[in-house]
């Protein structure tokens, strides 16, 4: 069956099953691998996109589900004023390791920066317990947060 | 440059002097060839070099060895070593993945081409420096040839030669070619310490940009032109076969191209990932579950805890143990038990193979990747150089990938497809079908005189030896290093030990490295038993190990810095505990401090984490922060939830929902104290792994009084009466 679905502001048609996950038509399909495949069932977090400003698990969100509502990738995600913030505070605060996890985790950390501009420790532990990171960065990435909520306005 | 060939000077032009070769890079430029490591001086006919600097004529200096970047850091310490003693920008150093060449790339201290044990800048520290300043000297000469000067009367900055009278100036470039003619310095100095201007400064780590935006490729994104996608479902029984497939409604999914059947697995070979999961979902699969069918953990365990009634392979001996402990006051016996763990790298295995007539090409993220080439070759019916072996960033090694099996499947997969296939497990298959940390038993006992001191210490331990199927010379008269580090040589002054090892291969189960290796079982057993020592004694357990330690100062300096750090002996709230752990393993001392909180129904938080380290020289103090950070993440996943347990021959655990990771809202926070330090590098990619697990078990002791032998923590153990 044929989708048209809108990634990253370009419009893509891809013919697969409408009970394929998002995940796969992104890497598989349309070649765009920096959304990471780690569990295949929502409990790591490494897949995480946007669909409509909300982070969602594309590895079990499927392509017929998603109709015309705009996906962000992490190849997309610095055009956005809180996704630029959080990759920078990712370089400034040395997070990254051997690195796999961290399209996800940037993906997640940017809806709540965007929706959250000060967000508590225990709103980052509410938005960041859904990825992994087997390296261990948790503690660079809380950092990060609060690096980036930092140049958020008061009270904004 | 040809795959399985080492980068090479032409043949004229050689300057060799001491361990080093100088010439004329292929292409222009200056080459030095150097052995990373080895004692080349023993045999200087055989010399061998395994690591190539070049510099180019645009002034870019490039760097070929064996190592690779699995998140440790690696690609930005070991080109700090470099651009400190060559005077250049760290942003002029490239490194470049080694191609695969067993001989030419062989790790110093491993004898195999691969990355573990934490070793990199151990095996780095000395030869890279050297040649760095090397290269410097012959690119002054060059210059004060070219203006008719005296070489001292020149200086090197930011990758120019500087006239320091007449402030002419020329890049490293242009002198390329000219330097590669003159004579190799017999002895360099190096710089000392103070005049250090990278090494001991926070360095960025150069692939972090990629890692952020999405560009950065491991191996999981190869994409050759026509590639299809295939997974795969191996016998849920290891030795198991594959009996009948009913493949019907498999082959009925949209997008799937190809059944294929393996001995012992089934792959599904699909246009997309999605397509290939269904259908693998859709496969009706009859497996032979061959010897091992019945196999539990508990039989493994029983099997281990009756060989330590044997006695062993003598590791260590130091005095008369046996003597010493008849004439002791007290006596403390308590035996140990850790279990099989999986590694779950967040990226899952893969590997892309495109199988032609005649050759062989593979696309993988690989800590061993001579060993892809050969198995992969072998499985091919290849001689090794026909296979093409491409390296990318590792999403995770841990140790699993010094392995092959997984290209040796994608292997044997694309056999029976025409053009390139990307066999990707599922995370199911991953941890089902991985090599495991081995299972370990151990059975320790100590004597205390009348003051609690340790007169006799033993401990005899069975499981299995990683070396002795990977690597089989390192395993000698019944012992190898790793099996035993951290359970030998410990920092403590203890005048007569036993420690005896009983190498035991359990069946139907495969086992690997898992970061920190043998100090990840060792350390947990000598630093809880040490901890009961001194409970025996009625002793604190900082200041019991303190009384060992005068044999030890640099022990004795991170144990003192981690509990003045941590607050050790002030009181925290009811439900709250402090342990210690110490010890020295892969090169550094580090000692660690765990606060933990038990919750009435037995649930165990690590609220903080204080670490003090002396790890020698440090070459980028962030890294050093990062991987303990890390490290001990690693490894208070493993105490608080890890644990692979067979049953009827299965692995039990799936997915990250049965075999948990800690998450951000379980993470303690962590200080790392550095030890300032002159001594040459230690490893620091595993050593807060082997440290932690101890800290919070001792750590849980202090908080509840029990005392937790096998790990993982079991909160039923601890759970308080209503």
């Amino acid at each position: 069956m044929v989708f048209t679905i809108n990634v990253n502001g370009d419009a893509h048609r891809v013919d697969v099953d409408g009970d394929t996950p998002l995940l796969w038509v992104l890497r598989d399909v349309l070649g765009m691998t920096g959304t990471k495949f780690g569990c295949g069932m929502a409990l790591c977090g490494s897949c995480t996109v946007h669909i409509d400003g909300t982070a969602r698990r594309s590895c079990i969100t499927t392509i017929g589900s998603i109709g015309t509502a705009p996906i962000t990738t992490i190849e997309a995600i610095g055009a956005t004023p809180a996704g630029a913030k959080i990759q920078k505070a990712w370089l400034d605060g040395e997070v990254v390791q051997c690195g796999y996890c961290q399209s996800g985790q940037i993906m997640s950390a940017s809806t709540l920066l965007a929706n959250n501009p000060h967000p508590s420790d225990l709103d980052i532990d509410n938005a960041m317990s859904g990825n992994i990171c087997r390296c261990g960065t948790y503690v660079r990435i809380r950092e990060a947060i609060k690096r980036a909520a930092r140049t958020n306005k008061k009270g904004g | 440059m040809m795959p399985g060939t080492a980068p090479r000077a032409s043949d004229t032009n050689l300057s060799r002097r001491g361990f080093l070769i100088a010439g004329v890079a292929v292409g222009g430029g200056l080459m030095l060839s150097l052995p990373l490591g080895r004692s080349e001086a023993a045999h200087p006919e055989s010399f061998a070099p395994n690591a190539f600097i070049r510099i180019d004529t645009d002034g870019r200096v490039v760097l070929t060895m064996p190592y690779v970047e699995m998140g440790q850091g690696t690609y930005t310490s070991i080109p700090m070593l470099i651009a400190e003693e060559l005077d250049v920008n760290l942003t002029q150093v490239r490194l470049e993945h080694a191609p695969p060449n067993e001989r030419v790339y062989a790790n110093p201290m491993l004898g195999v081409q691969a990355t573990g044990k934490s070793n990199a800048i151990r095996g780095a520290w000395k030869p890279l420096r050297e040649a760095g300043a090397t290269a410097r000297i012959m690119l002054v000469a060059a210059a004060a040839k070219r203006w008719g000067v005296e070489a001292r009367s020149c200086r090197t900055q930011d990758g120019e030669v500087i006239h320091v009278l007449t402030r002419r100036r020329l890049k490293y470039g242009e002198l390329a070619v000219e330097a590669a003619k003159m004579p190799v310095p017999g002895n360099v100095t190096l710089k000392p310490p103070k005049d250090f201007k990278l090494i001991g400064t926070p360095s960025k780590r150069l692939d972090a940009p990629a890692k952020v935006n999405g560009t950065a490729v491991y191996s999981i994104d190869a994409r050759p032109p026509g590639v299809k996608i295939a997974t795969l479902t191996q016998s849920p029984v290891f030795g198991g076969r594959v009996k009948s497939v009913d493949d019907r409604a498999a082959k009925a999914v949209n997008g799937v191209r190809q059944i294929i059947r393996l001995d012992d697995a089934v792959a599904v070979v699909a246009d997309h990932m999605g397509a290939a999961k269904k259908g693998l979902a859709a496969l009706k699969i009859e497996w032979d579950n061959g010897p091992h069918a019945t196999l539990t953990t508990e039989a493994i365990a029983r099997e281990l805890d009756q060989a330590t009634l044997r006695s062993g392979a003598v590791a260590q001996s130091i005095g008369d143990a046996d003597k010493a402990m008849a004439g002791a006051t007290t006596k403390v016996e308590a035996t140990y038990q850790v279990p099989f763990l999986a590694h779950a790298t967040m990226e899952p295995m893969n590997c892309t193979v495109h199988l032609r007539q005649d050759a062989c090409e593979v696309w993988i993220g690989s800590q061993a990747m001579a060993h892809v080439q050969a198995m992969a070759a072998k499985a091919a019916g290849l001689p090794p150089e026909k296979v093409i072996v491409h390296n990318h960033l590792i999403g995770g090694g841990f140790g699993r990938r010094l392995e092959a099996d997984g290209a040796v499947r994608a292997v044997q997969i694309a056999q029976h497809v025409d053009g390139p296939v990307k066999v990707v497990w599922t995370r199911e298959e991953d941890i089902q079908h991985d090599m495991y940390r081995p299972y370990w038993f151990d059975r320790v006992s100590a004597g205390l005189d009348e003051q609690g001191r340790p007169v006799a210490w033993k401990n005899r331990f069975a499981g299995s030896s990683v070396i002795a199927r990977l690597v089989p010379p390192g395993f000698k008269d019944g012992v190898d290093p790793d099996s035993t580090e951290g359970a030998i040589d410990l920092v403590y002054d203890l005048p007569n030990v036993r420690v005896e090892y009983i190498r035991v291969e359990p069946p139907g189960i495969p086992t690997a490295f898992w970061r920190s290796a043998g100090p990840s079982h060792n350390v947990f057993v000598t630093e809880s038993f040490i901890d009961e020592l001194a409970a025996a004694a009625k002793q604190d357990a900082v200041a019991y190990r303190r009384t060992l330690l005068d044999k030890s100062p640099r022990a004795k300096a991170v144990l003192d810095l981690a509990a003045t750090k941590a607050g050790w002996g002030q009181a925290l709230p009811k439900g709250g505990g402090r342990g210690v752990s110490l010890q020295y393993v892969f090169g550094s001392y580090l000692a660690q401090v765990a606060e933990v909180e038990v919750s009435k129904e037995g649930d165990v938080r690590v609220r903080r984490v204080v670490c003090a380290v002396d790890c020698g020289t440090v070459v980028n103090p962030d890294t050093v922060q990062a991987q303990i950070q890390s490290g001990i993440i690693f490894g208070a996943t493993a105490a608080l939830h890890g644990e692979i347990t067979l049953n009827n021959g299965r692995v039990e655990q799936t997915n990250f929902d049965t075999y948990q990771m800690l998450r951000m809202n379980e993470a303690p926070a962590i200080e790392v104290h550095v030890v300032k330090s002159a001594e040459p590098p230690g490893g620091m990619g595993e050593t807060g792994t082997s440290a932690i697990v101890p800290a919070i078990a001792n750590a849980i002791f202090a908080a509840t009084g029990k005392r937790l032998r096998k790990m993982p923590i079991d909160a039923s153990v601890l759970k308080r009466p209503a």
